[in-house]
């Protein structure tokens, strides 16, 4: 999107300051990424090797594998090296009969030395790095796609589909489809985010959500595929990478085509009690990964929202956006791939809701004129009246045409119920095509008053924001965390789950993957 | 209920009487003719007289949406609607420090949760925070309260472990997830935990549900002694706790 002369007048020194703030205090975390891995991070360069498959009891081979070499070796020197070590004694006929060894306790690994660390290093190299080339092709496929079927313009309907069965979801995402969607996103069911594992083949039973595996991706995208010929646009899929297994989920979303992944820097840490450092190691990674895939992520400062007051933590939204796009960067992101989220949840009771609406939603415009911003409905206002619930959804719509919002999150009045019946998802894309449509163009003429109320809304909002990221680049991320500074959630740095699976890297340790991808891919725009 | 309230009712419309309601729905059938009679039928079915399908829409090529106005037969018998009607009275602050002081001589211990997959704490928190709900503060406001809040995706046998260690009077376990009834399975493991886990010779401490879904009158189907809807307040739950608590009764426990 070309962005608009801006409207608000911010300071633009104050802009810059926020910026070199967030980069301030993103830096030690950055460090922390770069001398750390973890169990999910190796696991996710199994899989790029391609190892895939599970045991009897849906455990995956990944899994047991560098649990395998764990216990002999450690994980500081990196799995590739013992692995591909072990492969190359000839003893083993490929990855899959290796890890089934191992897990048997048939398999002995060590780290190689000299010749036979050279040679496990080549080895590796080409096994992931043939990895790496298929998620180089999906991301050509995708490219090609989009310019025979066209990518529709923005902003772009985001719908969920979630009923738990990937069989109920493929019909369900094809009608969404047909009905205006040009994004679905199948969303997880309760609990996968805790799981140290990703589970394998097509899944039935999710609840409140479809779990995320590689064959469900490979399903659904299939299925868009399909309704993308169909209506002569490409329809873009995807999902949640974060939870213990944010990097292998990356890598399997790179490999199957999806096309944005949800991925903050906190969501994890704030809503699943997911240990911190974790959560920002396997987010380096698995931010690289999206990077080389063309993968457009979201990010998830809208839920801080639902347990922090919109209007007074207003500047936490902002703070964590830069903070987002830092991180993004750092990890090889482009602009056009950071979908930052914000929300319409000031609470419809308060005098002049939709003016403090639309001074945020324009504040985060004009803070990230290229980014793909992804604009959430009301949620936590949304009650059992859902005649009003309508409404609001039509004035959020309306925020969002004005404010130029390019994914647009389709709002549902059974939010405050239950996860949407079918007639609810075509009622909602009914709202948001008349308000589109009725409102083109609007967005010229919404020119806020100089010095007027939205105007110094944005303004003062950016001068909060400032205030908390000097706090935080003085006191440190992890600090502010813990303090239950984002969403008035308190993680302790070395709270939460997950924290037993990092490991601090050891002068050796080698990960292909991480080689390949620090190098910086083919990356661009989408044609 | 005033004097000349009527007894008998019928849902109102416009006038007295009328009956009149409306609805919406889908159907699993392709769009057309046929599909607005199923649904007229489907709603005569359901008792209306007539039956007005005064919108339909294709939704995809296998299903039909409609909305419905019709006019109800049913009359109503108040006296014959029931209601769970707070069987205990709501307290001050004061008054449930003080009776808490009076019969245990020790502060109370409740253990808070949300169990099993979810991860909604913003209801569980309204009733223990300091913040509390609706104008009234929390259960760790109350000085004769010890709260333990232990958050979400709680494990059901994690939750009595901590309660037995903590020797907790009363848990208190929310729900907000309900596709697929995940929180009448959890309710259910935690009652389970409870009856395997809790010592057999101390006495069995209140299990409390709540949740914006819950069927106030299922407590006993799910092994809880009291459930707790949409709408709670802190103060409601401290005087339930307190009415819950024998008049006089052992002040220590055994063990
Ligand atoms: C906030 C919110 C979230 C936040 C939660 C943040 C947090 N830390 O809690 C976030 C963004 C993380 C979230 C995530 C999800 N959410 Co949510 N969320 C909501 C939302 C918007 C508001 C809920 C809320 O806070 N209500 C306010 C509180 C005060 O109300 P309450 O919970 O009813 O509590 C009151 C009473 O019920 C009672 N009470 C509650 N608990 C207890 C306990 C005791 C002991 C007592 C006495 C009383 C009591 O007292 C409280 C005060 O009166 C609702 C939609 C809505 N508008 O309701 C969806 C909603 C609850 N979420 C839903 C879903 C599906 C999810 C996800 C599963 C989506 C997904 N697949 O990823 C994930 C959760 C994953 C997981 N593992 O659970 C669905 C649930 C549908 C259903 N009926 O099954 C809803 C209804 C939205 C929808 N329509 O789809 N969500």
């Amino acid at each position: 999107m070309t962005a608009r002369a801006p409207l608000l007048h911010l300071d633009q020194r104050t802009v810059r300051k926020a910026r070199k703030l967030a980069e301030r205090a993103a830096a030690p975390v950055v460090e922390l990424a770069r001398t750390h891995t973890t169990t999910s991070v190796e696991r996710a360069v199994l899989r790029l090797a391609g190892l895939t498959g599970a045991d009897a009891e849906g455990i995956p081979w990944v899994n047991r594998l560098v649990d395998a070499v764990a216990a002999d070796v450690g994980l500081e020197h990196g799995v590739a090296l013992p692995v591909f070590d072990a492969l190359a004694s000839g003893e083993h006929a490929d990855l899959a009969t290796l890890a089934q060894k191992a897990a048997a306790g048939g398999a002995q690994f060590r780290l190689p030395a000299g010749v036979g660390h050279q040679r496990a290093r080549r080895l590796a190299q080409r096994a992931v790095g043939a990895g790496i080339g298929r998620i180089d092709r999906a991301r050509k496929d995708r490219d090609v796609m989009l310019r025979r079927l066209g990518d529709p313009p923005k902003p772009w309907i985001y719908l969920i589909v979630a009923t738990g069965d990937i069989y109920e979801d493929i019909p369900q995402a094809q009608a969404a489809a047909r009905a205006g969607a040009d994004i679905i996103a199948v969303i997880r069911s309760t609990g996968q985010s805790l799981l140290d594992y990703v589970p394998e083949g097509a899944t039935r039973e999710g609840f409140a959500g479809t779990y995320a595996t590689q064959e469900n991706f490979r399903l659904m995208r299939a299925a868009l595929d399909e309704v993308s010929r169909e209506l002569g646009r490409y329809v873009r899929l995807t999902n949640d990478a974060s939870g213990l297994c944010m990097p292998e989920i990356a890598t399997l979303a790179g490999l199957e085509r999806l096309d944005m992944m949800l991925n903050d820097c906190m969501y994890g840490i704030i809503f699943r009690d997911i240990n911190p450092r974790r959560t920002f190691i396997d987010q380096r990674f698995s931010r690289q990964i999206h990077a080389r895939a063309g993968i457009v992520i979201n990010t998830g400062e809208d839920n801080y929202l639902t347990t922090a007051d919109a209007v007074d933590a207003a500047h936490t939204v902002v703070v964590s956006q830069l903070l987002n796009e830092r991180f993004g960067l750092e990890a090889g992101l482009q602009d056009w791939q950071l979908g930052l989220g914000h929300a319409f949840e000031i609470n419809p009771a308060l005098p002049e809701q939709f003016r403090l609406e639309l001074a945020q939603a324009q504040l985060v415009r004009e803070l990230f004129p290229h980014a793909p911003l992804k604009y959430m409905p009301p949620t936590k206002h949304m009650t059992g009246n859902v005649f009003f619930g309508y409404l609001l959804d039509a004035f959020f719509n309306l925020a969002g045409v004005l404010t130029n919002q390019e994914i647009i999150l389709v709002g549902m009045m059974t939010e405050g119920i239950v996860t949407p019946f079918l007639s609810d998802r075509d009622l909602a894309l009914e709202n948001v095509r008349y308000v589109r449509d009725a409102c083109a163009g609007l967005a010229e003429d919404f020119v806020p008053a100089r010095g007027g109320f939205i105007a110094q809304r944005a303004a003062q909002v950016l001068a909060e924001s400032v205030e908390l990221l000097e706090r935080i680049a003085d006191e440190g991320l992890f600090t502010a965390i813990a303090d239950g500074t984002f969403g008035i959630t308190k993680r302790p740095a070395d709270g939460g789950r997950g924290l037993d699976g990092v490991v601090v890297r050891a002068d050796g340790y080698y990960n292909p993957a991480g080689a390949l991808l620090e190098q910086a891919g083919p990356v661009g725009r989408p044609a | 209920m005033t004097e000349d309230a009527p007894r008998h009712v019928r849902p109102y419309g416009d006038t007295t009487g009328d009956g009149m309601i409306q609805l919406s729905f889908t159907l699993p059938v392709a769009p057309g003719p046929h599909a607005e009679a199923a649904a007229a039928a489907f709603a005569a079915k359901m008792g209306l007289d007539p039956a007005m399908v005064v919108h339909a829409k294709g939704v995809g090529e296998r299903f039909t949406f409609f909305v419905v106005y019709g006019r109800s037969p049913v009359i109503l018998d108040l006296d014959e609607v029931k209601v769970v009607e707070r069987e205990f009275p709501l307290l001050t602050a004061k008054e449930i420090n003080l009776k808490i002081r009076s019969r245990l001589k020790r502060r109370m211990v409740v253990v808070g949760a949300t169990v099993g997959t979810d991860a909604h704490t913003v209801g569980l928190d309204a009733i223990l925070n300091v913040k509390g709900f609706a104008g009234e503060k929390g259960l760790e406001s109350y000085r004769e309260l010890r709260v333990v809040n232990l958050g979400a995706q709680v494990d059901a046998r994690d939750l009595v472990e901590r309660a037995v260690s903590e020797r907790a009077d009363a848990l208190l376990v929310s729900q907000v997830v309900t596709q697929r009834d995940a929180h009448l399975q959890h309710v259910r493991e935690v009652a389970d935990a409870l009856t395997t886990g809790w010592p057999a010779r101390q006495r069995r401490p209140k299990l409390l549900v709540g949740g914006p879904r819950f069927d106030p009158a299922s407590a006993a189907a799910l092994g809880a002694d009291r459930v707790f809807a949409k709408g709670t307040t802190p103060r409601e739950v401290a005087s339930y706790l307190v009415h819950e608590l024998p008049a006089g009764g052992p002040a220590r426990r055994s063990r």
